[in-house]
């Protein structure tokens, strides 16, 4: 770990802090702490919701799905921009217009309905602790190797240092922090696209010389009554297992074993053995990385290369400097082959093995779904795929962090250019997206045991300054993140329940007092929370918490504006159906059967993306329940104030 | 107890305007997003699809999609604009009329 990355990361703390403290005067009242006095510029609040927006998910996250699935990646990129056509065209200036500082406040504005302001804001709750969950874990993703410090440390000290901001300051800090870093995170973004471009492509990606390119062997044997013999007597087979109709050898030499992959039919009496990477934990924890004693020094080496670029190899294949559309039409070249790495785990004996194998696919395969996304599968991995998409492109609207945005423009026209702004530098910043993935997954760059890493690291195959201000950018992005998801959290609390619904709040003073403890508690949750996900991809954490906010909130929001006979209670029931439903499907779900260490398969629920049930279903309810309650409850008039 | 808006704004007469044109213009694109997506699920395959400069149609469709917004945001927002200075133009003529 060099000085420059520590030094970086210190400046950019330390200017999220002061920004904190200097703003910490226009926090006294509830307007300036929850909506910044409604004096942000709109270009200010838009870029800042493109600072929100781009969270650890979509900087993190997408670039190591590309890295590591292609094209899928890519399709959250798609998902995620196509939710700002529905916040812009359907919500954003109503929001502004009936709102206050809460997203409860606007669904409540007609009604004063003591039901929807304690559903919408245990909502609010749910939806930001979801979408807090990723933004936590990358925050603990990136502090490893830009400080050297375990995931758990980093969490802690995000936790530590939003809880400041937002006790310190609100809203205001947190939009010029926002402002700053995803104003920095594109330019940033842009650079690292241009030096992909600039240094093209290779099938033996050497970081410019830092990291020697590896070439991975692959060994002669053959087969007689089943037992494997290498032909190179220096290698002896210890064992073999057979795991998911695979085989793997486990070769031993000069006392150190090593997993390799069973190719080719033993039937014929000769196969070949293709050398992997593992992860061995023996009985009593000590963990081996291929074949001798992990430590800092020996780690699973990164991965990632083409083997073949438009049908050629070796160095004739090296394409020297090429502009962006010539290097998407290389990798998606149907005669060119992508070197990508799968993972197995398997017990050996009393040993816990996990094998990285290499696989080649197509470049054609890489540039359209199907990596990730069973598009080709049964019809139920189609209509999970479909789900997803639902909930990525109903879900934007419904983020009670990005809602709340809303508040701090002066007027709805405000609200409506701001949300222009962020469709711009949030699209361009998407785009940007795929070239960093493909870049991650031709250079190299790839840590097997986490894609999220991805971005980062092929920045760091240029240097370490680049290495260095993306990530201490990338960690500025989850401060800001999750202060804003920590300020709807304590408004929902602060606002919505103690005040509206219980009425305990006696002063503007206490309500910000309140805020500010509300705001150290789901702090804490969240700190807890990042430690518990370790590991599982940022991108996908949030696809979740889009599908529940698409659930819980985006039904009760497009019903109150598009349909008079609304009634409140019909509000409340479309929220605790949309939380109730979307959540449970979720936990039911084979995902959260890998995390509880059961079999995904059986899991009651097959479905790992609920928005394609969990949604209708909302909607159903905000439909039955206020027919159900038309005498009781006033139908809503036509939402221009 | 009602939950007061945050700040005041009058009447906004391009309201029912700017609802229409927006519930059109999400139409259109959730019309557009939901052809994306049927393709990839029926026929995943026609994604592979070269059009032009080595580009096939998934990557054409999905940046496509993402300038597309930005393209009808800009539209929306010069249409309202437009609306907006036409009836404050309508509204303030209309009371100086009233005021003669």
């Amino acid at each position: 770990m060099g000085i420059l990355p520590v030094v970086l990361f210190v400046f950019f703390v330390a200017l999220v802090l002061a920004l904190s403290f200097y703003f910490a005067s226009r926090a006294k009242s509830a307007s300036g702490y929850y909506a910044a006095g409604s004096r942000i510029h709109w270009g200010v609040n838009g870029v800042a919701f493109a600072g929100d927006y781009l969270s650890a998910a979509s900087f993190l996250g997408i670039c190591g799905m590309i890295a590591t699935a292609g094209y899928d990646g890519f399709l959250y990129s798609i998902g995620y921009l196509a939710g700002w056509i529905v916040a812009l065209f359907v919500v954003a200036e109503p929001m502004k217009r009936l709102g206050k500082y809460t997203f409860t406040d606007a669904l409540d504005a007609k009604f004063n309905h003591r039901g929807i302001k304690l559903t919408a804001a245990i909502s609010t709750l749910v939806v930001s602790l979801c979408y807090l969950i990723p933004q936590m874990v990358g925050a603990g993703v990136l502090v490893t190797p830009l400080l050297g410090l375990p995931h758990a440390a980093g969490v802690l000290m995000v936790g530590a240092i939003v809880i400041t901001i937002v006790a310190t300051a609100g809203m205001t800090s947190t939009t010029y922090v926002q402002f700053i870093k995803g104003g920095l995170l594109i330019v940033f973004s842009t650079v690292l696209v241009v030096a992909v471009c600039i240094r093209g492509l290779t099938p033996t990606p050497d970081q410019g010389g830092r990291v020697p390119f590896r070439q991975y062997r692959t060994l002669a044997a053959s087969v007689k009554d089943g037992a494997i013999t290498v032909s190179d007597s220096a290698w002896q087979v210890a064992g073999v297992k057979e795991a998911k109709k695979m085989s793997f050898a486990r070769l031993v030499r000069d006392g150190a074993s090593t997993w390799w992959k069973v190719a080719g039919d033993p039937a014929s009496g000769t196969v070949s053995l293709l050398e992997t990477q593992s992860g061995v934990t023996q009985q009593g924890g000590a963990q081996l990385v291929n074949g001798t004693p992990a430590s800092r020094e020996n780690v699973l080496a990164p991965v990632g290369n083409m083997e073949v670029i438009a049908g050629k190899t070796g160095a004739e294949a090296r394409t020297g400097p090429i502009g962006p559309f010539k290097l998407l039409s290389l990798i998606g070249d149907r005669q060119s082959k992508v070197r990508q790495w799968k993972e197995i785990k398997f017990a050996d004996g009393a040993d816990k093995v996990t094998v990285y194998y290499p696989v080649l696919t197509d470049g054609n395969r890489i540039l359209r779904p199907g990596l990730q996304f069973k598009v080709e599968g049964t019809p139920l991995e189609r209509i999970d795929f479909a789900s997803l998409m639902i909930a990525l492109f109903l879900g934007t609207a419904a983020l009670p962090h990005i809602l709340i945005r809303y508040y701090t423009v002066p007027s709805p026209a405000a609200a409506r250019k701001s949300t222009i702004v962020a469709i711009a530098a949030i699209g361009f910043f998407y785009v940007l997206t795929l070239f960093m993935g493909l870049g991650a997954m031709t250079s190299g760059v790839i840590n097997l045991t986490d894609n999220n890493m991805s971005a980062p690291l092929l920045a760091r195959s240029f240097g370490t300054f680049l290495f260095s201000m993306i990530s201490a950018i990338a960690f500025a992005t989850v401060l800001g993140t999750v202060s804003g998801l920590i300020i709807a959290a304590s408004g929902a609390v602060a606002h919505d329940i103690m005040d509206k619904f219980a009425g305990v709040i006696k002063s503007d003073k206490q309500k910000v007092f309140a805020g500010k403890i509300v705001a150290f508690a789901v702090g804490f949750i969240a700190i807890v929370l990042g430690i518990v996900f370790k590991g599982v991809n940022v991108t996908f954490l949030v696809g979740l918490a889009f599908a529940v906010a698409a659930s819980a909130n985006l039904p009760a929001i497009v019903m109150m504006l598009f349909w008079k006979k609304t009634t409140g209670r019909g509000i409340t029931a479309s929220i605790i159906v949309g939380v109730v439903s979307s959540i449970g499907l979720i936990l039911l779900s084979p995902t959260m059967y890998e995390l509880y260490g059961l079999d995904p398969l059986s899991a009651p629920i097959p479905l790992k993306n609920p928005g394609i049930v969990s949604i209708p279903l909302s909607f159903i309810a905000i439909v039955v329940a206020s027919l159900l309650t038309q005498k009781s409850g006033k139908a809503n008039q036509d939402a221009d104030g | 107890m009602l939950h007061e808006p945050a700040a005041k704004t009058g009447k906004d007469l391009a309201f029912a305007y700017k609802r229409r044109l927006g519930v059109i213009m999400f139409i259109v694109y959730g019309a557009i997003y939901a052809a994306f997506v049927a393709v990839n699920l029926v026929k995943p395959v026609l994604m592979e699809t070269v059009l032009f400069s080595g580009l096939n149609l998934a990557v054409v469709y999905g940046m496509g999609l993402i300038l597309l917004a930005l393209v009808l945001a800009l539209v929306y927002n010069r249409a309202c604009g437009r609306r907006e200075a036409a009836m404050s133009g309508a509204g303030a003529s209309g009371a100086k009329g009233a005021g003669r």
